[in-house]
């Protein structure tokens, strides 16, 4: 370890701490845009640890793997936010416990 | 190891006390005369129209979304144009291909009528 | 970029361009039915390609993607799902009122991420191949917008899809700090090496990642406990893209995870090994017993689909067993090859009778129609005894390989349990029959030529095949064996 810098452990307790947060927003939140943050949260949880780890073996391939995840990410937001306003359309709401029409 | 954190800490405490002493001190000896008129919202000095939380139109969410598509990939040039000279022709047809995708993308956004303002 | 780069390549990067080509061409069509046929000739064409392959493997693009016998085998099949996706969504979204050409353009997009997850030779290429895969699939489940149905199975398909996304990026994530790379070749060759020397590799991490890549993959596979979305999904989707669904994103989810866990993994087997077997038991328990109480005959599948499911995970339960592990795995790919020719059969016949609106979904809407339509019947009948796995169908002669390779690898239990379930599925599965045959009802149906086609095809194809199953069963273990 390069003196003058945060040990991993630091880096990677944050990006766990990240994703954590990110599940339990998936789980407790109940509103369609809130959720999709929260999963964004996660994806960014991962990003933090892909940059950490590739800092602590000094290559390259972990931060250009950020650059795709990010480029993912995008192409979801925008199908999901396209998702979720045509929603908005029809229901007037984004509440996930008001989507119940389909039931068995 | 910590230590050169250190300096950073002393100045985001000088910063948070100084603004904190700042509105205290005001609080303390201001004069404070209350009216309708003051607690309405702030809206540049017009009269507020409407709820604060009313809906916006998104008509415009197209564009947003069209721009986060295209924006992102600028991520990919900038590697790319840094080491242009190393990659070569190689690199060049490559990058021509990536833009060859993004630009089908566009030509449909665009013929879709995704671009127009209404 | 290598001469061997491009041949790795090749079959994609021509469905891509073709793609591309093909939403631009879709523009200036008026008659969609012309893309239809033009996504279909992009497909044969990509078919011929990887069939030209055959025989061949190479490792491109710095181990990034691999080509080998499995990987041509998986997109064959893949393929092949992708023409009768769009034989069956041919006459439908006419009829449904959702005809637009980007129909097409997305499916073929899945599928080009379903061909490279069964290329993946490195953990990033099996994200991207994952969401590539997916992304398009979120949209084609709401495609039939603004019906609300199927606006909300797309968003909790998209939802719980990008949560399983997240899942398996922070699993590759972990696996990368603990062995410092995403190839899978090298993270082997790392544990490898490490041979209990405190070297890079951290066991725990390794461990946490995998199993997180594991529930991310289990969300995509609809495995039980990761499957609460399925029943929504397939019920509120386009059915036509519920039949692409259920196979494409299956196989592709399969070949992901055969491919990581067997050559990435098998050093953790002793860890995952027992709770691949709990996930199988418990989706087999619990697709089929929910199937029994369903009304809808889309959502009864959906939980067959689960059930199915439980069924191929077996194949991976022995997967740190090299000796087991061909023979589980080619069974694991023959039952894959049984249960889409089914699925798309059955699915045909569904769509055959469903009407606007969400009408002749009910199991009810079935009855009579073995006296109106004796063809269509004899078709979903056979459907049926092969979802079951009973002679004379594909089904039977699948599970029979599954339940052998498992036994093979000491499982008796799971064998046992596999058994169990498909006794209780025949209740439900014959429930449908008895509708058809024994109930009194108007049953109407659709005549399509495409439609028709492929469900009769399919039904003769799952008799015929069954009869001489072993030149298949063959070719699925030379598949496998160039992957060892």
């Amino acid at each position: 370890m390069m003196a003058g810098t945060l040990p991993i452990s630091y880096y990677l307790g944050l990006s766990a701490l990240l994703f954590t947060l990110g599940v339990l927003g998936v789980l407790i939140r109940r509103n369609a845009l809130v959720i999709f943050m929260s999963v964004e949260l996660m994806l960014n949880a991962g990003n933090l640890a892909f940059v950490a780890f590739a800092r602590m073996y000094d290559m390259l391939n972990g931060q250009i793997f950020v650059f795709f995840v990010m480029a993912v990410a995008a192409a979801e937001v925008a199908v999901g936010l396209a998702l979720i306003v045509a929603i908005f359309k029809t229901k007037r709401s984004i509440d996930v416990d008001q989507m119940n029409s389909l039931k068995g | 190891m910590l230590l050169e954190y250190i300096a950073i800490g002393v100045l985001l405490f000088l910063a948070t006390a100084v603004a904190a002493i700042a509105i205290f001190l005001g609080e303390l000896f201001g004069p404070k005369r209350k009216s309708d008129k003051k607690a309405q919202p702030y809206e540049s000095g017009m009269l507020p129209i409407g709820p604060g939380t009313r809906r916006m139109p998104v008509r415009f969410y197209l564009i947003a979304v069209l721009f986060i598509l295209f924006d992102i990939e600028i991520v990919f040039f900038l590697p790319w144009a840094v080491v242009f000279r190393q990659l070569g022709l190689f690199g060049l047809i490559e990058m021509i291909i990536f833009i060859g995708i993004l630009l089908v993308g566009y030509i449909y956004a665009w013929k879709k009528g995704a671009l127009e303002w209404e | 970029m290598t001469q061997l780069d491009f041949i790795t390549v090749l079959p994609i990067a021509f469905l891509t361009f073709w793609v591309c080509a093909l939403l631009l061409a879709d523009l200036f069509i008026k008659r969609k039915g012309l893309t239809a046929v033009l996504a279909a000739v992009g497909l044969a064409i990509t078919l011929g390609l990887t069939l030209m392959q055959v025989g061949r493997s190479a490792l491109g693009f710095n181990g990034m993607l691999v080509l080998d016998g499995f990987s041509i085998f998986v997109q064959t099949l893949l393929l092949l799902s992708g023409l009768l996706g769009i034989a069956l969504a041919y006459g439908y979204i006419r009829r449904m009122k959702i005809e637009r050409g980007e129909y097409y353009g997305l499916l073929l997009f899945s599928i080009i991420g379903m061909m490279l997850m069964a290329q993946a030779a490195d953990l990033i290429m099996v994200f991207l191949a994952l969401e590539t895969l997916s992304i398009p699939l979120y949209v084609l489940a709401a495609f039939a917008r603004p019906n609300p149905d199927s606006e909300e199975s797309g968003l909790k398909y998209f939802l719980l899809g990008a949560f399983a996304g997240g899942f398996v990026l922070y699993g590759i994530a972990l696996i990368y700090g603990a062995t410092g790379s995403t190839q899978l070749a090298q993270i082997i060759s790392v544990v490898n090496l490490s041979g209990g020397f405190e070297g890079i590799y951290n066991p725990t991490l390794m461990l946490i990642g995998a199993a997180l890549v594991l529930v991310g993959l289990g969300f995509k596979v609809a495995a039980v406990p990761f499957h609460m979305w399925t029943p929504d999904v397939y019920q509120g989707a386009p059915t036509a893209v519920t039949a692409f669904m259920a196979a494409g994103a299956k196989i592709a989810g399969f070949a992901a995870l055969l491919r990581v866990f067997a050559l990435a993994f098998p050093t953790l087997s002793a860890d995952l090994s027992p709770v691949l077997w709990v996930i199988s038991a418990l989706t087999m328990f619990g697709g089929n017993l929910i199937a029994i109480s369903q009304t809808n005959i889309k959502r009864m599948l959906a939980y067959s689909s689960i059930a199915h499911a439980g069924y191929i995970l077996m194949a991976f339960v022995p997967f740190g067993d090299p000796k087991v592990l061909p023979v589980s795995v080619a069974a694991g790919l023959f039952y894959l090859v049984a249960y889409t020719l089914t699925n798309f059969g059955t699915w045909g016949v569904v769509i055959a009778l469903e009407k606007a609106e969400g009408k002749g979904l009910e199991i009810s809407d079935y009855a009579g129609l073995g006296r109106k339509y004796p063809a269509l019947a004899a078709a979903m009948t056979v459907f049926m005894l092969s979802l079951t796995g009973m002679p004379p169908t594909l089904g039977l002669v699948g599970k029979f390989y599954l339940f052998r390779a498992v036994l093979e690898g000491g499982y008796v239990w799971l064998a046992v349990i596999g058994v169990i379930t498909s006794l209780i599925s025949a209740y439900y599965y014959l429930r449908v029959v008895v509708t058809m045959y024994m109930h009194e009802g108007e049953a109407q149906t659709e005549r399509e030529f495409w439609l028709g086609l492929t469900t009769l095809g399919a039904a003769v194809l799952t008799v015929l095949i069954s009869l001489t199953p072993q030149w298949l069963f063959i070719l699925a273990k030379d598949a496998v064996l160039m992957l060892f």
